[in-house]
């Protein structure tokens, strides 16, 4: 008995997995959101911000992480144009300009936000750390022209905004390495106040930055997302995910428990 | 002269760079910000030659017949509809848009929902208090992923008494606090490795960056 369930045969988890991911997504469960204080942090910051004030948005994300940083990205921006605070998106990976055009467009058609007076997308630009370091002295000396080819220069939003000194705060949703090189190019170097809203599995790698407060805030993975949308009072993707993460989570917890157990017992027994 | 002027180059523009984060003189910032620029205009490059292994790589596969060759006929296809696509219409031009949405995010999406039941499966297995330093790492991480789920605040304000919503306020305190450590030694244990080897680097003690093996 013990040895069957030592080596109980994976397929069985794989169903196991699958159960928990569907039924809580077919039934509509939901759970009282926990709102963390990094998170608390970045919306305090963001709505301390007066009316024109400017966010730069990093969509550094790829499609194998949208699930995650997509619902986040979407309660920002929902709450800055909410706010009339200014919004420029960009990313510095390839697979991030189209999620990010897409992801703006379509929070500016649910707010009626205007392109170019409330916020503007720059699209992708190869060499990040060269990018970063460029927008601190101008940005369109990296970005000529936005992301549908409109210079900069002819687009009235940007008229004021020159460098890294015209934006109030970088929120980077990133699923790499992208938070840290913002801290060190732009944080470091040019004072920039960062916010980062980042997938669960790296989000251990930032607290030495929040502790430093190089990041003012911290939404960590889905649950940020779902955090953030608790504070705007507008649950959408993130909360609905949680239920499934929540089961998903117990499903693995209870199998940790029942495998160790099972190893305690064949451990006693050899004995 | 091969190994040479790169060296040489490396050199200056190592030294100078770093002097230039020293001084805030115009000049020194100027020359900084040219050198900047240089280094957006040498950025795409990159990108050229990431495109030129990427395409040697699966022709040489194709030729050689190595295992699983066909799928390298996948990559081009992909490959060139995106570039036909992407180049003369743009990114936003509704055909790209159409296969990015339908084609890269689903695929893209699935590949990295597969890693939770691998995962599911292998923390089953793997996932053993042998050691202390297991079991410590063990409750870590179960304590993290009960405080990560609303789910594990619900059930423990139902049925403890005490401490309103303690696992997600437990999770909390070891991200601040055993987890920052860990990870800040780890941060400055990279940074002065990093630091060594810039210098290595800039005095040309370290010539790995330029192909080739130490007697070339």
């Amino acid at each position: 008995m013990i040895e069957k369930l030592m080596n109980i045969d994976r397929r069985i988890v794989f169903i196991l997995v699958a159960l928990a991911v569907i039924i809580p997504s077919l039934l509509s469960v939901s759970f009282p959101i926990t709102v963390s204080e990094p998170t608390r942090n970045t919306y305090d910051y963001i709505e301390a911000m007066p009316a024109g004030s400017t966010l730069m948005i990093g969509f550094n994300y790829g499609p194998s992480s949208f699930a995650e940083l997509h619902p986040m990205a979407k309660a920002v921006i929902q709450h800055c144009f909410e706010k009339k605070i200014q919004v420029i998106g960009m990313t510095l990976l390839a697979e991030g300009a189209t999620l990010g055009d897409q992801m703006l467009k379509s929070v500016a058609e649910e707010t009626g936000a205007v392109y170019g007076e409330d916020y503007v997308y720059l699209g992708f630009r190869p060499g990040a750390t060269q990018v970063l370091l460029g927008m601190g002295t101008a940005i369109d000396s990296v970005y000529e022209a936005d992301y549908a080819k409109t210079p900069l220069a002819e687009i009235p939003m940007m008229a004021n905004i020159k460098n890294y000194e015209q934006i109030d705060l970088v929120l980077d949703l990133a699923s790499g390495s992208s938070t840290e090189w913002w801290v060190i190019y732009t944080n470091t170097r040019y004072n920039q106040q960062i916010a980062a809203g980042v997938t669960g599995v790296i989000v251990s790698q930032m607290y030495p930055y929040l502790q430093t407060r190089q990041l003012i805030g911290l939404m960590p993975g889905l649950l940020g997302a779902a955090e953030y949308e608790k504070l705007i009072e507008k649950p959408a993707k993130g909360t609905e995910g949680m239920s499934i993460q929540s089961f998903a989570h117990l499903l693995v917890v209870g199998l940790v428990i029942l495998g160790n157990i099972a190893f305690f017992i064949q451990h006693r027994q050899s004995e | 002269m091969r190994r040479q002027v790169p060296l040489i180059l490396c050199f200056a523009f190592g030294i100078v760079m770093a002097l230039t984060e020293f001084s805030p003189h115009p000049f020194s910032q100027g020359l900084n910000k040219e050198v900047i620029d240089w280094a957006l205009v040498i950025g795409p490059f990159a990108l050229v030659l990431a495109i030129a292994t990427l395409v040697q790589t699966h022709w040489v596969r194709i030729r050689r017949r190595s295992e699983y060759w066909r799928y390298s006929f996948l990559v081009f296809i992909g490959m060139i509809v995106m570039v036909a696509i992407g180049i003369p219409a743009g990114q936003q031009h509704p055909a790209f848009e159409w296969l990015f949405e339908y084609v890269q995010v689903p695929m893209d999406a699935t590949m990295f929902s597969l890693l939770a039941f691998f995962i599911a499966s292998a923390a089953y297995r793997a996932f053993r208090a042998r050691t202390l330093e297991a079991t410590l790492l063990l409750v870590a991480a179960l304590i993290v992923m009960i405080g990560n789920a609303p789910v594990g605040d619900l059930i423990w304000n139902t049925v403890m008494p005490f401490g309103d919503n303690l696992p997600s306020a437990a999770r909390q305190w070891i991200l601040d606090n055993p987890n920052l450590s860990a990870r800040r030694g780890i941060i400055l244990g990279i940074s002065l490795g990093v630091i060594s080897q810039s210098i290595r680097i800039i005095l040309g003690i370290e010539r790995s960056y330029l192909g080739g093996t130490e007697g070339d």
